[in-house]
């Protein structure tokens, strides 16, 4: 056991029994950020927040909300809105971060693949991203289902429907995601199970694990720079902050990281005062009802590009190129095959397949929300298939490229 | 050395039984997730096919679904007679001919709407048409909609149960 001596303070009785000024070093003294990074890396921490808020929220609502497919509506929509004391607040907060959520994540997902940072060592951090990708998409479908509206109905058929594979028919499969023939009250209650606890859970574990995967490469900086960090810390700690490249993460960093998040919440906020309803679909302000479709269904805007390239194509080719939708981004950093992890206006074709992919995904995202007729059709016929030759492409162009 | 061996058999037997359990909780955990027993003795349901007037889409219920159903009038019966595809698809109960089928859309799910004048379901979603038995007559459904299980048992249908009728269907491919 631990030589414990008696306490002079409450400080130093904690540090005895938790090492409290270890744990702060390692995580937040001498936690080193290279200098050179702008605004797009503080991402990471608008996230970290954004879940804060969702969590909060969640917490408020999920002390009214009723998971029962006959209360489940007005339990959101009278009870929550109309009786709880500013349940209206959590509730457009949990609606708006939800959204807002996905926007951070792509502008996150985009930065990565603009600086190479899932690169050379980085692929961990890449993959834990994606996974959380994953949970997050997850968390918001299983979240959408609970008001039990008509899109939320809906949207449980249609998705569910996806898992019977097409011509395979495998609809014992779908009745089982289900536990009923259409989606009924054992699909919501193990929605709202999923969506309250096994997914946040795996989500809180995919969070400490993305962190954790940075520790070793540590962050990428805005030139791609390969910085020694021991050497810069070591710097840094003799008093030459002037001179060394990398800062600590508390207090200097995280100033940095605070501000951007304070600029962020304003819009947030506006958000949650002002256009709450742009989350908010209104056809999911009709009750469910089985009998009755929507006339155009479609998903919330962050899925609806890999909703278009679902659409455009005969049932099975459409559901493999759903599925290489959802994968592929995986596979980036076994894709890229160039050794360079810089910006990549400094590399060759890379610089145009990065622009290029993220146009043709705005495409497809515009095209996923209007009815697929005519020439809306056809763009979005060959958005698609160009988003699946630009991943076909990449290891060619990729390879190619010269080291810089 | 001696003593490796012994830890190494303990540790291989400890990890059978945990094997063992684990695959026993997964399957408890499969079954759990299953649709439960009341779920599944719901999944009948009976019509009544002599309340049915010619040319006028009924839409029931079964398991959860809409279910169309369309009794034909002779003109129809006709017309479907000169297509051997056609009249397969139809179920003969008492005298008269009634198309059966599961109202959702063969493409994504919508519901189709009904035109009792051109005799022609038009699903607005992405703009699939079936005729008057269900058989799709405008792309992109991949095939006509599907017709449920069924029994008939004398004026009456029993949907969610596989008589010889249905079966025959089955086997020629003209449901699922």
């Amino acid at each position: 056991m631990a030589h414990f001596t008696k306490a002079t303070s409450l400080h130093d009785w904690l540090n005895q029994r938790l090492a409290i000024d270890t744990l702060r070093r390692v995580l937040a003294t001498e936690y080193w950020i290279p200098k050179n990074i702008n605004f797009l890396w503080a991402m990471g921490m608008v996230l970290a927040i954004t879940f804060a808020f969702l969590l909060v929220s969640g917490i408020f609502l999920l002390m009214y909300y009723q998971p029962n497919v006959d209360l489940a509506f007005d339990s959101v929509n009278y009870t929550i809105m109309q009786e709880v004391g500013y349940g209206w607040l959590w509730r457009h907060v949990h609606g708006v971060a939800a959204s807002v959520v996905f926007l951070v994540i792509y502008i996150h997902m985009f930065t990565g693949i603009y600086y190479g940072s899932y690169k050379k060592g980085r692929e961990m951090i890449w993959l834990s991203g994606m996974l959380l990708f994953v949970a997050f998409s997850a968390e918001a479908f299983s979240g959408y289902m609970l008001p039990w509206g008509q899109m939320s109905y809906w949207a449980g058929m249609v998705i569910t429907n996806l898992f019977s594979g097409g011509s395979l028919h495998a609809d014992g499969l779908v009745e089982w995601i289900r536990g009923d023939y259409v989606p009924a009250q054992a699909f919501l209650n193990r929605f709202f199970m999923l969506h309250v606890l096994l997914i946040p859970l795996a989500i809180i574990g995919l969070i400490v694990l993305h962190f954790g995967a940075l520790r070793i490469p540590h962050v990428n900086n805005q030139d791609g720079e390969e910085i020694d960090f021991e050497a810069e810390a070591a710097k840094y700690k003799a008093g030459d902050k002037a001179n060394s490249k990398v800062i600590a993460f508390v207090n200097d960093f995280m100033s940095k990281d605070m501000m951007v998040v304070s600029i962020y919440l304003i819009f947030f906020f506006y958000l949650v005062f002002y256009h709450y309803d742009f989350a908010m679909d209104p056809v999911n302000f009709d009750p469910a009802n089985g009998l009755k479709t929507p006339t155009h269904i479609y998903p919330e805007w962050y899925f609806l590009w890999s909703y278009e390239i679902l659409r455009p194509f005969s049932t099975n080719v459409g559901l493999i190129a759903f599925a290489f939708a959802q994968v592929i981004f995986f596979l980036l950093p076994f894709l890229d095959r160039s050794p360079n992890a810089v910006p990549a206006s400094r590399r060759g074709l890379f610089k145009y397949w990065f622009w290029a992919m993220l146009i043709d995904m705005i495409i497809l995202t515009a095209m996923g929300k209007v009815p697929p007729e005519g020439l809306f059709s056809a763009i979005g016929f060959y958005a698609a298939l160009t988003f699946i030759g630009l991943w076909i492409a990449l290891p060619f162009i990729t390879k190619f490229e010269k080291k810089v | 050395m001696k003593n490796n061996s012994r830890r190494g058999f303990m540790g291989k037997a400890f990890g059978a039984v945990a094997g063992v359990g684990a695959v026993a909780s997964l399957y408890a955990m499969k079954r759990s997730w299953d649709p439960l027993p009341s779920v599944k003795a719901a999944g009948f349901t009976t019509l009544d096919m002599s309340a049915y007037k010619e040319n006028e889409l009924v839409v029931e219920k079964w398991r959860g679904k809409p279910i169309f159903v369309l009794k034909q009038s002779e003109e129809m019966t006709k017309k479907a007679q000169e297509n051997p595809k056609d009249i397969e698809r139809l179920i003969k109960v008492g005298d008269a001919y009634f198309m059966v089928t599961i109202g959702l859309c063969t493409h994504l799910g919508c519901i189709p709407g009904y035109n009792s004048e051109e005799e022609s379901f038009l699903c607005a979603c992405h703009g699939g048409t079936y005729d008057y038995t269900g058989e799709v007559t405008k792309a992109p459904p991949p095939r006509g909609l599907d017709i449920p299980p069924f029994k008939i048992d004398g004026m009456k249908l029993v949907l969610g149960e596989e008589g010889p009728e249905y079966k025959k269907m089955k086997e020629t491919g003209v449901t699922l």
